[in-house]
């Protein structure tokens, strides 16, 4: 076959997507009123104690969410130079150095948004289960607005969840309670925290059968929807209108599926996306992938917001495992045996390594991971060079030429 | 009888060859791909119509490479230069190889099993070490014709090493090394050597090396070098700069044969 780029791909876009903009718009607003309305505000990593801030009545802003959005808009590579020429080198987070860029021009995708741009926080609180930079992004605001910046030092490469690790954890997690509360003003409510725990299982478990729709053949939503879709899990987790985006959402895809509705017309290859997406080029990449009548139908990037862990009974415990079962601090073993569930579970016939240059802790492909699992399953793998935010960092043509000679390869006889 | 056309459109020559229906090369072309890749193109398809004594009407179908592939207009498909570069390989050797394109801008190593499919294949990175681009940035530090190269290297007498990995570096290393009183011809060997190791960092080959693309050649010495330091024998294909162009030709002949009807551009 050739694999001669067709006519882009005409995309019936999801119902449900009108109501995520309800939510996502009320969740900014509700950050933008915070203040004025005497709530406090908390900064969080994306994968840090959510429930435990929203069961103390905080506002939960997640500074990757805006990280994200820099780079979708590609105001990242402008901006990520300001953060360079203050002693955040290039080599680092792009989420990092974008961030601070973005803060030192006063420039925010936000404003767009009706927002004068991220709100000031009360607190800034991390997990370092993803990476280091977490921290250093945080302290980098401590410093500037004299507040405190507190969090989880989570132990990295993990293989089993042992019980001294999920013990440590969770003790760390309960001594963040006591300086919440006296930021807050407030006691922590064990039925609140519960309250919010349920809620928050319940978007995680939603978010899960609405990936894994995606098992389907043909898919009804591809990894570049899921970057999209993925809003709610990420910064609305605990929160009701969460719960009620993913039921809608799920019934929409379960719709799709039953109706052989695919996200991309022609399905005939299906591949996995392994790493960090590329925020500028979401959309490029997903009509390219479409000409090519190939499916990205799972990512562990989209699987990273799963915390089937999360337990109502046993909430700082649970917390604790969730957090730490994540991908990204997990051991290369742990990993791989994950990314071999998921090459079953999709029925997927290549994967795809992002190789984000910023982003050493989600970039699977330096350890040969690729070449061990390419010999161990039998399907052949693409590494693409580039970065979450950073622009400067990627080929167009190397990447255009590279995905279209990897299909290719899978479309041989 | 009909004719099929592939056109590699690279980011320094645009190459174009004709086949017939038995796969024997009837026509050929080779220009600078300039800044208009479609009249680079067009230019080319006129060469070798004419030399074939052939009409535009009697190709029957053609696909487009290279980094221009989209570009022809006149094409009935595109497809990677991985690809095709492995297609035109193959068919001279026709056995378990390892494929190593040096282009202007890019290097690949590409895998080929013993029934020539593609089991693997990797591209340098966002980086021009390694590529033809390095050499023609060593030959314009030196002040030497980029054809000049090889037969320096031959001479050459003495290894120097150079060690920096950017191609900017490896400049201002020859710099030092001119100050140095090296000769040119070492340097220039040292050159080959750079553009050797970085591929022997992209990927290990199985099977016999075949060589193609410009850098191969023009640079027999550069070839010897890469065989000397994969410790296996490497093999290079008639024309190996049109190895692209002739492969895009026999696959446009495959899918003919395979009665895929044009796509529409």
């Amino acid at each position: 076959m050739t694999t001669q780029a067709a006519p882009p791909v005409e995309r019936k876009d999801f119902e449900a997507t009108k109501k995520m903009k309800a939510v996502m718009g009320q969740y900014f607003k509700e950050l933008e009123q915070g203040s004025q309305q005497g709530k406090k505000t908390a900064w969080c990593t994306s994968v840090g104690p959510a429930e435990l801030l929203r069961a103390l009545g905080y506002n939960v802003y997640f500074p990757e969410n805006h990280g994200a959005m820099l780079g979708a808009t590609r105001m990242a590579t402008d901006l990520i130079p300001l953060a360079n020429a203050r002693g955040y080198s290039p080599d680092i987070c792009s989420y990092l150095t974008s961030d601070i860029g973005s803060y030192l021009k006063g420039q925010s995708p936000l404003q767009k948004m009706g927002m004068s741009g991220p709100p000031r926080p009360d607190v800034l609180v991390f997990n370092t289960n993803q990476c280091r930079d977490v921290k250093d992004w945080f302290q980098f605001y401590a410093r500037e607005w004299n507040v405190p910046c507190i969090g989880v030092h989570t132990p990295r490469s993990l293989g089993e969840l042992d019980e001294p690790i999920i013990e440590d954890v969770a003790h760390q997690i309960r001594a963040l309670v006591m300086p919440l509360e006296e930021i807050a003003g407030q006691k922590l409510d064990p039925a609140k925290l519960r309250e919010i725990v349920v809620l928050s299982r319940r978007c995680t478990d939603l978010w899960k059968a609405v990936l894994e729709t995606c098992a389907n053949i043909p898919a009804p939503m591809t990894f570049f929807d899921g970057t999209i879709q993925m809003g709610p899990a990420v910064v609305l987790r605990g929160h009701p209108s969460a719960v009620d985006y993913y039921e809608t959402l799920l019934a929409e895809l379960k719709q799709r599926v039953a109706d052989g509705i695919p996200a991309v017309p022609g399905e005939r290859f299906r591949v996995y996306w392994e790493g960090m997406p590329v925020w500028g080029k979401l959309r490029d990449l997903s009509i390219q992938f479409a000409s090519l009548h190939t499916c990205v139908v799972a990512s562990t990037y989209c699987n990273s917001w799963i915390f089937d862990d999360l337990d109502p009974d046993d909430p700082f415990r649970s917390m604790a495992r969730a957090y730490c079962r994540l991908f990204i601090c997990r051991s290369e073993d742990a990993k791989e045996h994950y990314m071999e569930e998921m090459v079953a579970k999709y029925r997927v016939s290549g994967i795809i390594y992002h190789d984000a240059k910023t982003c050493p802790n989600n970039s699977n492909n330096r350890y040969q991971m690729p070449q061990r699992l390419e010999a161990k399953l039998g399907i052949p793998h693409l590494v693409i060079h580039g970065d979450l935010n950073d622009l400067r960092l990627y080929s167009e043509e190397q990447a255009r030429t590279n995905i279209q000679a990897f299909i290719e390869q899978l479309a041989q006889k | 009888m009909r004719y099929f056309c592939g056109i590699d459109i690279g980011a320094s020559s645009a190459k174009l060859v004709i086949v017939d229906e038995t796969g024997r090369v009837v026509g050929r072309a080779l220009r600078r791909s300039g800044v208009d890749y479609a009249l680079a193109a067009e230019h080319n398809l006129a060469e070798a119509l004419a030399a074939a004594g052939l009409r535009r009407e009697d190709i029957a179908r053609s696909i487009s490479t290279g980094y221009g592939r989209d570009n022809v207009p006149w094409a009935h498909g595109t497809m990677t230069e991985i690809t095709c570069h492995a297609k035109g390989a193959w068919h001279h050797f026709r056995r378990r190889i390892t494929v190593i394109d040096i282009g202007a801008q890019d290097s690949k190593v590409i895998h080929l099993d013993d029934n020539g499919r593609r089991v693997g294949f990797k591209m340098n990175r966002k980086c021009a070490a390694g590529t033809g681009a390095f050499l023609e940035e060593i030959a314009l530090r030196l002040a030497l014709n980029i054809e000049d190269l090889n037969e320096l290297a031959e001479q050459s007498k003495k290894e120097v090493t150079l060690g920096s990995f950017c191609t900017v570096f490896t400049a201002t290393e020859i710099l030092s090394k001119i100050r140095a009183g090296e000769k040119v011809e070492d340097i220039v060997k040292g050159a080959f050597r750079s553009v050797v190791k970085r591929l022997e960092e992209m990927d290990s080959p199985d099977g016999d090396i075949v060589m193609t693309g410009g850098v191969a050649a023009h640079n027999p010495c550069l070839v010897r070098l890469l065989g000397e330091s994969f410790g296996r024998p490497v093999h290079v294909p008639p024309d190996p700069q049109l190895t692209g162009a002739y492969g895009a030709a026999l696959l446009a002949m495959e899918h003919a044969a395979a009665k895929k009807e044009p796509q529409p551009r």
